[in-house]
């Protein structure tokens, strides 16, 4: 698999910064920060900040205990050191991304937690070392990761590839879990911006407010630690820590309708200075649709332009550095304001998909995955994975693919059934899409009936089944472009180049929330207060009757008996 | 609550409602999608076609070839698992207008605020019954009854709750909550309770059954009165046609309601601002709510709005007439001498090795559920050669051919005899008693646990019947009498008791054309919906009456 491939086609982002500067030569650690700022055509704004810290230092190494921390987190350093980590990427998100409306996100990830690790090889006993990792990290996250069991830990085999350095294949080292059902919230995000150099007391983190955070359409915060090369020649590695923050402000709720954001609009707050830790510090604004200001005014304008190619399309940006006293100009703070002025219609994603449950009652369903290809003209494989919850339980003779009402049969299949209350089902495919299609995935399932202590405090919500992730090379735009030999010298536009023919993706569709036969948990109440009553009563009339002592009681004779009796005394005849 | 309390807003949707009222052809497919999508909402369309079995004439259609159209409100923030659903019928007459402009008004709405925890889901559904039957087969990707539609292609999750919105006249006094739906199923108790909470709030006049609540309880008109509104509801439940639009949500497990405003009491009057802010609280309730809808009764009666009888007071009213059919089947047991290989599953396999043999019970058995059958297939299949030989519509000639059927069927003790060889015996009539008094025990206790309105009514007319007939009673009056308690006359009478309830009485013949339009309403309930009050009617409970039809006359 070459899905290695993902951090190249984002590695241009930190390119700029890759040179070192001068003073960051001489320390072992450096930080840099951006902020993506991307106008939707929906009308909506995209803000992706992220921050990296790269360090090279070695925590794995045996006998050496690091303990010396500067710019790295330290929680981070010694979970890492404790548990033998590889890598660590872990995602909270509170809502969906709408791919068909806002294209593809620079970071993808599921609603819920998402937490994949890769252990190092010499771990023995992985299971004992991702369980106290999750318990661990749901204390420094303040997030409910402790929940990560068995039942919903899996190891895909081809889905999750490593992205850092090292050719780690087995995939017994690597562990995937998901809980669609976690609420992210400030409690969050506060451990979160605790992790970064400066905090939030200045920089970019300055704007993460969170009201105005948790005011927004789409919400994802996350951190991916890596090993990576520490200079070109790749004679040592270095870690990197990435942490990165998705948000979407909405045009409606947020915008009150009117195309016109600003920094302070999103944020409430303008930027001044850029984190004195940080060796970069640089908002980027995606001026692409915009070449000529046609369709927004962007202020205060800047004439530093970048180009790059992302997620297989051409990219234009205005960049502003923060270190540059200029930016700020007169007013000492930077306030960007983009208005809209035209309307424009979207490119459609390549590639998105969705999920449902199809079926009514109780007893069965079906879990439909469509997986749309909007390529024109070409095919491209892509990479399914599917975690079931064992409760669901998968007829995978019922499994069809079709594409164009015609079966396509999947070229590589893995399949590990669940076990009952052990693990989940997980399901892993290689399809490929053929050109402009959708390709339906469907599979039936029975609802299983839980014991009742199994069942969660609010049975009649529903259960969650995680995303199903898609991860593809998709065919690139830019290879689509037959008219960019305007930009492009003739000779290099003959046969696509590797880096722009494709790229990698990873599509997430919607969890499902699925309905188990629940029983009426009203009814043990019922039996208790009735069982109580019937003791009671029951109960109270035995005890009476048992501890009572009878005795026959004299009726005392009428008054009209007893003077007959006086009478019958006085005249000798014998009593009545 | 803000809505449209600023002036933009309110014009707006005075604006939306001008639109809609000019004449149009059609549903504005278009212009509705292009709406839709300027309120900022993600816009699909489903189109369907579904050919009738035979020309429905109430709505005067027969080949449906419509168009729904639906916009999701995405909620900010949530993960597209769970949806409310907010529908309003658009007919092309333009009657119910005013509910598809209020939904766009709604909509609009609902999109500037950031509290919504669930996808909202706007439809305006045409052909209403049939198009909200194509929507909602589609959305959960079944095929029950042989429609014809297009994908959906945008989904929000598993719908928790739904409302309908039907809005028919322009001034609207109060509103009716309508709850029955398909095959009798009613929605939690609590979306009721919700309806009227919010009315009590905002001060709309609310019904049900189109019937005001009266405030005193004790008094006799007090009584009659709740007790009329809650004869309409039996009617209505026992009927098992879903009534409003809500009606087939039940199936998938959603808990739906239809609420119809009414002009009929003249001193109040609602205007849409109103409505609006209703449903507004009642959605802002429904995102609220964690669970589905479970906590409250699911089956119920309502004799007003603020009062139900729950399943508790009402089943053991049923229990006592399902048990004079076992004392009685127990009696004849018990008479039929020492016989102890009955079997009591009641159907058709009884051996009596004292009676005249297998026969004689098997061939009556069967030959009236090969009637029933005939009533259930025939009348739809043979629609083409009557209207071929007799002045009729294909409407006409189908009840025509089930009421000639079930006519028809009378004779059958007749037909039978002419298949048992020997002379019916004593033993003999008591044996197919005892099987028919089992079977219907079997029958109306499962049909009263499906609808009780239905088992109940039933019941009422049957279990006399049952437990009287004889050979030995006085053949012309008895037949009369059976006849007169029929399940076919019992419609009939339920008609008229309908009509007097809803305090629409009608004379003898526009009862009877009445009860025609009801006979084919029902089969088309069954084949459009998947009713199964016709089949249910057709194949098992005629079956067993003319087995007690076939005791009266054995020979």
């Amino acid at each position: 698999m070459i899905f290695l491939k993902s951090s190249i086609s984002t590695r241009w982002f930190w390119a700029p910064s890759a040179a070192p500067s001068s003073a960051a030569v001489s320390l072992p650690d450096s930080c840099e920060e951006e902020l993506l700022i991307r106008p939707l055509h929906s009308g909506d704004i995209y803000a992706s900040f992220q921050f990296r810290t790269l360090w090279d230092t070695d925590f794995l190494h045996q006998g050496k205990k690091v303990s010396h921390y500067r710019l790295f987190p330290k929680s981070l350093g010694q979970v890492l050191s404790k548990f033998s980590v590889r890598e660590l990427h872990i995602s909270f998100t509170q809502g969906y991304w709408r791919t068909m409306q806002w294209g593809q996100p620079i970071v993808p990830s599921p609603p819920g937690a998402e937490l994949w690790v890769w252990f190092h090889n010499t771990v023995a006993d992985v299971d004992g070392n991702w369980k106290e990792l999750t318990n661990v990290l749901s204390g420094i996250f303040c997030a409910s990761l402790n929940f990560i069991d068995s039942t919903n830990t899996v190891q895909p085999s081809a889905s999750f590839k490593p992205l850092g350095l090292g050719n780690a294949t087995d995939h017994r080292f690597l562990r995937y879990a998901t809980l669609p059902r976690e609420i992210v919230c400030t409690e969050n995000l506060t451990p979160w911006k605790k992790l970064l150099p400066c905090g939030s007391k200045a920089g970019l983190a300055v704007l993460m407010k969170s009201e105005k955070l948790f005011h927004s359409s789409f919400h994802s915060q996350a951190v991916h630690i890596r090993p990576v090369c520490k200079d070109w020649q790749c004679s040592s590695t270095a870690w990197e820590l990435r942490q990165t923050l998705n948000v979407v402000f909405d045009l409606y709720t947020s915008g009150q309708g009117k195309k016109e954001w600003s920094l302070f609009k999103m944020f409430s707050r303008t930027l001044t200075e850029a984190c004195p830790l940080a060796s970069s510090s640089k908002v980027y604004v995606d001026v692409t649709d915009n070449p000529e200001g046609e369709l927004f005014d962007l202020s205060p304008a800047t004439s530093v332009l970048n180009t790059a190619v992302v997620l297989g399309d051409r990219r234009t940006y205005s960049v502003y550095d923060l270190t540059q006293k200029e930016t700020f100009g007169q007013l000492r703070s930077l306030n960007l304001v983009l208005r809209w002025k035209g309307e424009s219609d979207m490119l459609r994603p390549l590639l998105h998909a969705e999920r449902y449950v199809a079926g009514f009652g109780l007893q069965t369903g079906e879990i439909h995955t469509l997986i749309y290809n909007n390529h024109p003209y070409r095919a491209f494989p892509v990479l399914l994975l599917d975690s079931v919850p064992w409760y669901l339980r998968l007829y995978i003779h019922t499994l069809t693919v079709t594409s164009k009402t015609r079966e396509n049969k999947p070229s590589y299949i893995h399949y590990q059934p669940s076990k009952d209350r052990l693990r989940p089902h997980l399901l892993e495919m290689l399809v490929q899409l053929p050109p402009h299609s959708v390709t339906e995935v469907t599979v039936q399932f029975e609802r299983a009936l839980l014991k009742w202590t199994e069942y969660t405090p609010d049975p009649n919500h529903g259960f969650y089944v995680g995303s199903s992730v898609i991860s593809a090379l998709v065919p690139s735009v830019v290879a689509m472009d037959t008219n960019n030999t305007q930009e492009r010298p003739l000779f290099s536009s003959f046969f696509p180049t590797k880096e722009e023919s494709s790229y990698f993706v990873r599509v997430y569709t919607e969890p499902l929330l699925v309905n188990l036969p629940t029983p009426d948990f009203s009814m043990p109440y019922n039996v208790i207060c009735l069982t109580c009553t019937v003791v009671a009563v029951g109960y109270g009339s035995f005890y009476n009757l048992l501890t009572r002592t009878f005795q026959v009681e004299e009726p005392s004779q009428p008054l009209a008996k007893r003077l007959a009796n006086v009478i019958r005394r006085i005249r000798g005849v014998p009593l009545l | 609550m803000g809505l449209l309390s600023d002036p933009n807003r309110r014009k707006a949707l005075t604006s939306l409602l001008t639109r809609l009222n000019t004449p149009i052809w059609g549903m504005p497919v278009e212009w509705l999608v292009k709406t839709m999508q300027a309120r900022g909402l993600e816009v699909f369309t489903q189109s369907f076609t579904r050919t009738l079995p035979f020309p429905d004439e109430n709505k005067e259609r027969y080949m449906v070839r419509g168009t729904n159209i639906y916009g999701i409100l995405r909620a900010p923030r949530a993960p597209r698992t769970e949806a409310l659903v907010l529908s309003a019928p658009c007919s092309p007459d333009n009657s119910n207008n005013q509910a598809v402009g209020l939904l766009l008004g709604l909509a609009q709405y609902f999109r500037s605020q950031i509290y919504w925890a669930k996808d909202i889901i706007f439809l305006v559904n045409e052909h209403d019954l049939i198009g909200m039957q194509a929507w909602l087969e589609g959305y959960h990707h079944t095929n029950i009854t042989g429609m014809d539609y297009t994908p959906l292609q945008g989904r929000a999750g598993s719908i928790q709750a739904a409302l309908s919105l039907e809005l028919s006249s322009d001034v609207i006094t109060s509103l009716d909550l309508v709850l029955e739906g398909l095959n009798g199923q009613l929605p939690n108790l609590d979306l009721a309770n919700l309806f009227h909470a919010f009315c009590q709030k905002i001060g709309v006049l609310c019904t049900i059954q189109g019937k005001l609540q009266r405030g005193d309880w004790d008094t006799a008109e007090g009584y009659t009165h709740a007790v009329q509104t809650m004869m309409l509801m039996v009617l209505k439940q026992a009927s098992g046609r879903p009534w409003g639009d809500h009606g087939l949500f039940l199936r998938y497990h959603i808990e739906a309601a239809s609420v119809r405003g009414i002009n009929s009491f003249r001193q109040y009057k609602t205007d849409a601002t109103t409505i609006g802010r209703l449903l507004e609280g009642m959605f802002r309730k429904l995102n609220n709510l964690l669970e589905r809808l479970h906590q409250s009764y699911f089956f119920y009666l309502m004799p007003s709005l603020t009062h139900f009888v729950s399943i508790g007071y009402y089943m053991p009213a049923f229990g006592l007439l399902a048990t004079i059919l076992l004392l009685r089947a127990l009696d004849l047991w018990v008479q039929l001498g020492t016989p102890a290989q009955v079997t009591e599953d009641g159907a058709g396999e009884v051996e009596p090795p004292s009676s005249p043999g297998v026969l004689s019970v098997l061939t009556p058995v069967v030959i009236s559920h090969l009637t029933g059958v005939a009533l259930y297939t025939l009348p739809v299949l043979s629609q083409e050669t009557a209207v071929e030989h007799f002045p009729v519509s294909e409407t006409e000639a189908v009840v025509l051919t089930a009421i000639a059927i079930y006519t028809a069927g009378l004779a059958l003790p007749h037909n039978t005899h002419r298949f048992i060889s020997g002379e019916g015996t004593e033993q003999g009539w008591r044996v197919l008693k005892l099987v028919a008094l089992l079977y219907l025990a079997v029958l109306l206790g499962c049909t009263a646990l499906i609808n009780f309105s239905l088992g109940f009514i039933l019941a009422i007319t049957l279990v006399p019947a049952a437990a009287c007939v004889t050979p030995h009673m006085p053949k012309a009056l008895t037949a009369l009498a059976m006849v007169l308690l029929s399940p076919g006359c019992t419609l009939l009478y339920c008609v008229f008791i309908f009509q007097e309830l809803q305090e629409a009485p009608v004379t003898l013949p526009e009862g009877w054309m009445l009860f025609l339009s009801v006979i084919s309403q029902g089969i088309l309930d069954h084949s459009l919906y998947g009713s199964l009050v016709y089949p249910l009617l057709a194949l098992l409970i005629y079956p067993c009456w003319l087995l007690l039809w076939n005791i009266l006359f054995w020979k």
